[in-house]
C-alpha cells in the first residue's frame, strides 16, 4: 500500500454521529473517487475526538487543520479546495469569540490545549478498528515490558506507587485492590472490565471502548498477569452496540497477533477475554450485582464481606475495574509511577476525564489533571454557558453525586474536596445548569431515576427512595408542608445508613446536596408555593404581555389543547385552567410576549 | 395462519442453535434470552418457557431474569421504535416536552405499541450523546439531536410508512 499523503480523521463519536457523520464521510469519499485520490488520501474513522458541540468535525493531517459543523457540501467543498488545491476552507474552520477563524483550532483552543489525556490518549487519533495503529502508539509495549521485565508483585508495586484510584467512581486505590486479589487463594482467579456506564450523562467509557478499545485489552492482560488470571470478562451495556462490535474486532486481532491466547510473546502467560453484555440495570455497576450478572443472574447486590477480591465470579477471587482506569494501566507501566504523580494532586494522582453536558457552550470529553478548580473546567475550557444566563450549579456523579453551586467554584476538583461538598467524583458526568433549572425538581430527576433503578432487596432504598420521591412531588406539586423538609432529611439519612449496596447508600445524595445548599427553593415551594426558576408545572402559569402581543395567533395556532383565544389583531389570552404548560406558546411567539409567572 | 407458524418454528429452531453454539449452561442465560428477543422481538412466556427447558432450569428463574432488566419486554413492540432520551442532560434540555408530544401525536402510553402497531414509544436513560440534547433515537440506528417538540410531528411522519424494522 502506498504511503498516504493526507490522513482525513474523521469523529465517529456517537454525538457526531447523531450529527450525521455518516453522510459527511459518504460525500468524503464518494469525492475522492471521483478525482482518483484514493491511493493518496486516506479517510479513518476515530473514536470521539470531544469536542461534541461542534460536530460533525474532522482534522486533516498532516497540515493539522481542524474543521467543524461539517455537512455533505461541506466535504465535497474541502475535497475541491483543501485536498485538490492546497486551499483551506474557512468556513468551516473554527471562529475564536473574536470571529478569527483558526486552522489548527486542536492545538490553540482552550478546549483543546489545557486537556492532558493520558486514559484518552489514542481516542480520536488513531483508527480502532487497526491493531497496527495501536501499537504504533506503543501500544502493547507496556504488557510486553510487564511479560519480560517484571515480576507480577513489581506490577503491583508500581501501579500502587503511581497512586491510581478508581476511576468508576469510589475512588479505591487500584494497586491495593490488584494486591488484595492476588494474595487471595483460589484455584482460578478473575478480571473484570466494568464496562457499565450507566451515570446518565457520562460517556467517558463508550468513548474510550469505540475509540481505543485495544488499550482495555492490554491493560485486563497486565491486570491478569499481575493478580493471577487467565480469564478476563468485559461486561458491557447492551445500549453500546459499536463499542461491543469493536471490542470484538480488537479481540480477534490481538488473538491474531499473539497478545492474547496461550503463551503469550513466547511467556507463560496465557490469557483469555469474553465479552458479556448487560441488560440494562442500572445496579449491575456495583461490583457484587455485576458479577452475579457475569453468572446469568438478576444483578442483585450482597453483602460485603467476602470482597470480591476474596470472592467473586463463581466464587473466586475477582478485580473489577472500571474502563477509565484500566486505561491509565499502560502508560503508567511504560512511563513509570512518578511521571504519572507528577500530574494531578497527592491525593489523586492522574487525570480525570470529565462529560461535559447541559447548559454550558462546548459539550463533550475532557481529560484533565486532577485539582483544576471547578471554575477553569467549565468557563475556560467548558465556555460558560451556553444560554447567556448564569451557571448556576454543577451536578456531579450522576444519581449518587450532588449538586455544587456556583459559589464553590473555585473548589479543586479531586476526590476529596468534591465529597466535602456533600458531591462525588462519580464517574466524571457534569451536568451544567442554569437559573432556569428548579434544584427541587432536580433533586426529583434522580429520585425517579433511583426508585426506578432500585434492585428491590433492601427494604431501606426499596421503600425509602419511594417515600421520598413521594414527599418531592408532593412538594414540587405545590402541596408540600414544612414537616416534609425535616422528613426528607431524616428518610435521607437512615437510606444512607442502612443501605445494602453503593446506589442506596447514595441515592439520597442528590437530595442531600440541594437541602444543603438551596434550602430557600424548598421553602418557596412549601411556604410560598412558588416556584422560583419557573419549572414546576403545578406551581406556574402562562400570561400574556398586554403591551406585547400583536395577535398574529401564532401561539393560539400552536396550543395543541386550544388553551389560547383572541381574535387577529388584537391581544389573545391563556385559560389556565385548560393549559398543558407545554412552552409551544412561548417558542413560537416572536414578540416575547408570552412569560410564565408563579404563583 | 401457516405462514405465522413456520416462522415461528423456523425462529425456534434458530434460538436452539445459538444455544447449542455458546453451550447450554444456565450462566448463559442472559445471552440467550438477547438471542431470543433478537429473534422474536419479546420474550412470550412460550419463548421463556422454552428457554427454561433448553439450559435445565426452572422458568421462576428465567422470568426472574427478564423482569430484572430494562433492556428485556414481555410485550411486542411497534414495528419502529422511538426511543426518547431522558438522561440529566436530555431532561434538562427538555427532553420530558419531547416524550409528552411523541405520546400525545401517537394517543399512547409509554413502552404500548400504538393501534396499527407501528410504533411504541420508550423513555429510555443516556443514550450517550448528552451534547446533543435532547436526542431520539429511531429504531438502531436514526439520531435526532437537539429535538425541539415541534420537531416531533415532522419525525413521526417520516416512519409511518416503514414496513419492517
Amino acid at each position: 500500500m502506498p504511503l498516504a499523503a493526507t490522513t482525513i480523521l474523521i469523529c465517529a463519536g456517537g454525538a457526531c454521529i447523531s450529527a450525521g457523520e455518516e453522510s459527511v464521510k459518504q460525500a468524503l469519499e464518494k469525492e475522492i473517487e471521483k478525482y482518483a485520490l484514493g491511493d493518496v488520501v486516506r479517510v479513518v474513522e476515530t473514536g470521539c475526538m470531544g469536542a461534541c458541540s461542534l460536530g460533525p468535525l474532522m482534522v486533516i493531517y498532516p497540515e493539522g487543520v481542524f474543521y467543524q459543523k461539517l455537512t455533505p457540501q461541506a466535504a465535497k467543498k474541502i475535497v475541491e479546495e483543501h485536498i485538490l488545491k492546497g486551499r483551506i476552507v474557512k468556513e468551516y474552520l473554527y471562529k475564536m469569540p473574536t470571529g478569527e477563524a483558526v486552522p489548527e483550532a486542536v492545538e490553540k483552543l482552550p478546549f483543546f490545549a489545557r486537556q492532558v489525556k493520558i486514559a484518552t490518549r489514542n481516542v480520536g487519533y488513531i483508527d480502532p478498528l487497526n491493531i497496527e495503529e495501536y501499537i504504533a502508539r506503543d501500544g502493547y509495549f507496556a504488557l510486553a515490558k510487564v511479560l519480560k521485565q517484571m515480576s507480577p508483585e513489581q506490577v503491583i508495586e508500581e501501579v500502587k506507587k503511581s497512586g491510581l484510584r478508581g476511576r468508576g467512581g469510589a475512588g479505591f486505590p487500584t494497586g491495593l485492590k490488584w494486591e488484595l486479589t492476588r494474595k487471595s487463594q483460589g484455584d482460578k482467579k478473575y478480571i473484570v472490565c466494568n464496562a457499565d456506564e450507566g451515570d446518565p450523562g457520562a460517556f467517558m467509557d463508550r468513548s474510550v471502548l469505540e475509540g481505543d478499545p485495544h488499550t482495555i485489552l492490554e491493560a485486563m492482560a497486565i491486570g491478569g498477569f499481575a493478580i493471577g488470571a487467565n480469564q478476563g470478562y468485559i461486561y458491557v451495556r447492551a445500549e453500546y452496540p459499536l463499542a461491543i462490535e469493536r471490542l470484538n474486532i480488537a479481540i480477534s486481532q490481538a488473538k491474531e497477533y499473539g497478545f492474547l491466547g496461550e503463551k503469550i510473546m513466547g511467556s507463560d502467560f496465557s490469557f483469555h477475554i469474553e465479552i458479556r453484555i448487560g441488560a440494562g440495570a442500572f445496579v449491575c455497576g456495583e461490583e457484587t450485582a455485576l458479577i452475579a450478572s457475569i453468572e446469568g443472574k438478576r444483578g442483585q447486590p450482597r453483602v460485603k464481606p467476602p470482597y470480591p477480591a476474596q470472592s467473586g465470579v463463581w466464587g473466586r477471587p475477582t478485580v473489577i475495574n472500571n474502563v477509565e482506569t484500566l486505561a491509565c494501566i499502560p502508560p503508567i507501566i511504560t512511563k513509570g509511577a512518578d511521571w504519572f504523580r507528577s500530574i494531578g494532586t497527592e491525593k489523586s494522582p492522574g487525570t480525570k476525564v470529565f462529560a461535559l453536558a447541559g447548559k454550558i457552550t462546548n459539550t463533550g470529553l475532557v481529560e484533565v489533571p486532577m485539582g483544576i478548580t471547578l471554575k477553569e473546567l467549565l468557563y475556560e475550557i467548558g465556555g460558560g454557558s451556553s444560554t447567556g444566563k448564569k451557571i448556576k450549579a454543577v451536578q456531579t456523579g450522576g444519581p449518587s453525586g450532588g449538586c455544587i453551586p456556583s459559589e464553590y467554584f473555585d473548589t479543586p476538583v479531586d476526590y476529596e474536596s468534591l465529597q466535602k461538598l456533600g458531591a462525588i467524583m462519580g464517574s466524571g458526568g457534569m451536568i451544567v445548569m442554569d437559573e432556569d433549572d428548579c434544584m427541587v425538581d432536580v433533586a426529583r430527576f434522580f429520585l425517579e431515576f433511583t426508585v426506578d433503578e432500585s434492585c428491590g432487596k433492601c427494604t431501606p432504598c426499596r421503600e425509602g427512595t419511594k417515600q421520598m420521591l413521594k414527599i418531592l412531588d408532593k412538594i414540587t406539586a405545590g402541596e408540600g408542608a414544612e414537616e416534609d423538609l425535616q422528613e426528607l432529611e431524616n428518610l435521607a439519612t437512615v437510606i444512607k445508613d442502612t443501605s445494602l449496596c453503593g446506589l442506596g447508600q447514595t441515592a439520597p445524595n442528590p437530595v442531600l446536596s440541594t437541602l444543603r445548599y438551596y434550602h430557600n427553593e424548598y421553602e418557596a415551594h412549601v411556604k410560598e408555593k412558588r416556584c422560583p426558576s419557573l419549572k414546576c408545572k403545578q406551581l406556574i402559569r402562562y400570561v400574556i404581555d398586554s403591551s406585547k402581543c400583536v395577535g398574529c395567533t401564532a401561539c393560539a395556532r400552536v396550543c395543541p389543547v386550544n388553551a389560547i383565544s383572541g381574535e387577529v389583531r388584537k391581544v389573545h389570552q391563556i385559560d389556565n385552567e385548560v393549559c398543558i404548560r407545554c412552552g409551544s406558546c412561548i417558542e413560537v411567539c416572536r414578540f416575547g410576549a408570552i412569560s410564565k409567572v408563579s404563583p | 395462519m401457516p405462514d405465522l407458524c413456520t416462522t415461528g418454528e423456523r425462529l425456534f429452531k434458530e434460538l436452539d442453535q445459538y444455544i447449542d453454539s455458546i453451550g447450554a449452561e444456565p450462566d448463559k442465560l442472559i445471552s440467550v434470552l438477547q438471542k431470543a428477543q433478537e429473534l422474536f422481538g419479546y420474550l412470550s412466556s412460550e419463548v421463556q418457557q422454552h428457554i427454561a427447558e433448553a439450559l435445565g432450569i426452572p422458568v421462576s428463574q428465567v422470568y426472574g431474569v427478564v423482569t430484572f432488566y430494562n433492556f428485556f419486554s414481555t410485550k411486542p413492540k411497534g414495528k419502529v421504535q422511538i426511543k426518547v432520551c431522558l438522561g440529566t442532560a436530555c431532561y434538562v434540555k427538555g427532553g420530558d416536552r419531547v416524550l409528552e408530544r411523541f405520546l400525545e401525536e401517537l394517543g399512547t402510553k409509554p413502552e404500548e405499541p400504538t393501534k396499527d402497531g407501528q410504533f411504541s414509544i420508550h423513555a429510555v436513560r443516556c443514550l450517550g450523546a448528552c451534547s446533543m440534547a435532547p436526542v431520539v433515537l429511531v429504531g438502531e440506528k436514526d439520531f435526532y439531536g437537539r429535538v425541539k417538540p415541534d420537531m416531533v410531528p415532522r419525525i413521526i411522519d417520516k416512519y409511518k410508512e416503514v414496513k419492517v424494522q
